[in-house]
């Protein structure tokens, strides 16, 4: 069974149809591309698999059960985790604090035994550090683990949102421009990370680039999305070869 | 082995400042006492003692709402109304049956807490859906809303129990022998004086260790994640109506329990524009605006300043507001001007980088 199917998915705002009869199918362990030109629709895919939007037409199976239309809180608890195309760190807190909130869920003691700090507290505390350390180790941050969101570096601040949307312990991890912003360098890079966090977490990925280089490097499977409709899907080299393809988003 | 010691640091910083901060509270209490015994506290800065711990109260329970949840109330004097209000009915009508004042005042806190919780619920759900300045309007209806509506209760207690009226005294309905506890503008009478300066640094300590606490706790930083980011807050699945509630019910709930403090430091407590209205709520607004949004022990520390200012100030007569004012605007250059913060973080930056490196 696939872990993600999304039937005829649609939405509109006021006479716009900015996504209409979309489907799609991931299985797991995928790493799959959207891509797309400008205003196509792709970032509205990912409000309408997180909540954020609630779908006029179509519904959505996230490893055979039915999320569409359900609360974005509700679908993060069902196996969904995020990053944005404009970062949204909690910037006031440090880089370890981002982290262990994204192991909140995961993690649970009440507020009063926080506030008496009953041994309950030390206890979760103690684990939550423990998993969000090695979680930061992965993306290279653990030394910067004081340092406050707002003052990473612009590359490691992606690299930071990546690893608060894993604390959640996703099935499915979307993406949204994870190179956006970054030099040749820090994109190949992040090519490595995100391999690396497909294999070791066993993790599901989409993710919505601009970057080809990227999208050829990783991707195994592309959906192209043109107007708020699929233009063509299959195996990336396909793709990137298909005529339509090139003439309504490459260039030729 | 580096590991653990690099953790060890961490908590140690936190819990370093948490410690400094009541250290500073208790020192103060100590020197207080100390002054006392020797003389040298007139009668009126003796009266100031219990306010300041009140105002100090205020400002660390407002700072939970606008520094730490990061939105504007300017409702918080209500809360306070309702802890007196709540506080000194119970106090009053349990004379009798509770003659011991230390339990009675005990439970009279309590009842103060609860009951301003329960309006920090009630004005809470509705007011939350909003964002910013609307929220912040509302908020001051709310506050006013609570002040008013307490000046039109009655309420008498005779052999037959309670009695209730929206209207008037007369409207109570009661046998010979009985009394009007609150009676509408008028206020209630009587309360027992039973704040005292030790109480209310004890309970500026609890508020300290609760709002301490809860920042550095799982639900403290699910509150701040609300601040920074609602919607990234929301996708990594934090139930953001929860915690904007818990913070704005607890925050709630201290402001009532500095509501205990001052009707039981007053026989004689009345609902007026000066101590529950809307100035009220600006003056603590001012208190954590200049301590710093965020910063609880500077709120604090602002709180007892200005508290003391315009009564230290007392002998410039006319000039007194005067200077109160500058006195305000050059707090509040110092704390938030650009340059002077650069100046003060590369100052305390350099010293927290070398302490860290050793």
């Amino acid at each position: 069974m696939a872990l993600l199917e999304i039937k005829n998915l649609g939405i509109s705002f006021g006479g716009l149809r900015a996504v209409d009869n979309f489907s799609i199918t991931i299985e797991k362990g995928q790493l799959y591309g959207l891509i797309g030109p400008n205003g196509a629709g792709k970032t509205t895919i990912f409000n309408l698999l997180t909540g954020v939007y609630k779908p006029n037409a179509g519904t959505i199976l996230l490893d055979g059960n039915n999320i569409t239309g359900k609360k974005t809180v509700d679908i993060n608890r069902a196996g969904i985790a995020r990053t944005f195309q404009n970062i949204r760190l909690f910037k006031d807190l440090t880089v370890l604090d981002n982290v262990k909130t994204g192991l909140h869920n995961s993690h649970p003691y009440s507020t009063v035994a926080g506030i008496l700090r009953l041994p309950q507290y030390f206890k979760v505390e103690k684990e939550m550090d423990e998993k969000a350390v090695e979680l930061l180790k992965v993306f290279d941050l653990d030394k910067e683990k004081d340092t406050l969101a707002s003052n990473l570096p612009y590359g490691k601040q992606r690299k930071l949102e990546i690893a608060r949307a894993l604390a959640t312990g996703p099935k499915l991890l979307l993406l949204d421009e994870p190179a956006a912003g970054m030099n040749p360098n820090e994109t190949a890079e992040l090519m490595d990370t995100i391999r690396f966090v497909r294999d070791n977490f066993d993790m599901t990925i989409l993710l919505i680039e601009h970057d080809m280089k990227l999208v050829s490097g990783i991707c195994e499977r592309l959906t192209v999305l043109n107007f708020g409709q699929v233009l063509t899907q299959g195996k990336t080299a396909d793709v990137l070869h298909d005529p339509e393809v090139i003439k309504a988003y490459l260039g030729e | 082995m580096e590991k653990s010691t690099t953790k060890k640091i961490h908590i140690d910083k936190t819990l370093k400042t948490n410690l400094i901060t009541y250290g500073i509270v208790i020192a103060a209490f100590i020197i207080v006492q100390f002054l006392i015994s020797a003389g040298q506290v007139s009668s009126l800065m003796k009266g100031l003692l219990v306010p300041l711990c009140i105002y100090s109260i205020m400002a660390i329970s407002l700072n939970l709402t606008v520094g730490i949840l990061g939105e504007l109330s300017l409702g918080h004097a209500g809360f306070m109304c309702m802890g007196a209000f709540s506080s000194s009915l119970f106090s009053v009508s349990m004379m009798d049956t509770i003659p011991n004042a230390g339990i009675r005042f005990f439970l009279a806190i309590l009842v103060g807490a609860a009951a301003a919780a329960a309006a920090g619920i009630v004005v809470g759900i509705p007011v939350l859906r909003l964002r910013g300045d609307y929220l912040a309007i509302v908020t001051l209806a709310f506050g006013e809303i609570i002040k008013n509506v307490v000046n039109v209760l009655y309420l008498g207690k005779d052999s037959n129990g309670f009695h209730f009226s929206m209207k008037n005294a007369m409207a109570l309905n009661m046998e010979k022998g009985g009394t009007v506890i609150l009676n509408g503008a008028q206020g209630i009478t009587g309360t027992p004086k039973n704040s005292t300066f030790a109480i209310g640094v004890i309970l500026t300590l609890i508020t300290l260790l609760i709002v301490l606490n809860l920042i550095n706790s799982r639900s403290g930083r699910a509150i701040m994640s609300v601040r920074d980011n609602r919607i990234a807050a929301e996708s990594i699945g934090i139930n953001i109506t929860k915690y904007k509630l818990m913070a704005f019910t607890i925050s709630a709930s201290l402001a009532g329990v500095a509501g205990v403090l001052y009707s039981h430091n007053l026989s004689s407590l009345t609902a007026t524009q000066k101590n529950f209205g809307y100035n009220q709520s600006i003056m603590i607004l001012v208190f954590v605006v200049l301590g710093g949004i965020g910063n609880i022990r500077g709120s604090m520390i602002a709180a007892v300043l200005l508290t003391l200012l315009p009564e230290l100030l007392r002998g410039l007569n006319a000039y007194r507001m005067l200077i109160y004012a500058i006195i305000l605007i050059v707090m509040m250059i110092f704390n938030w001007s650009p340059k002077l913060i650069d100046f003060r973080k590369r100052y305390f930056h350099n010293n927290r980088t070398k302490k860290e490196r050793v």
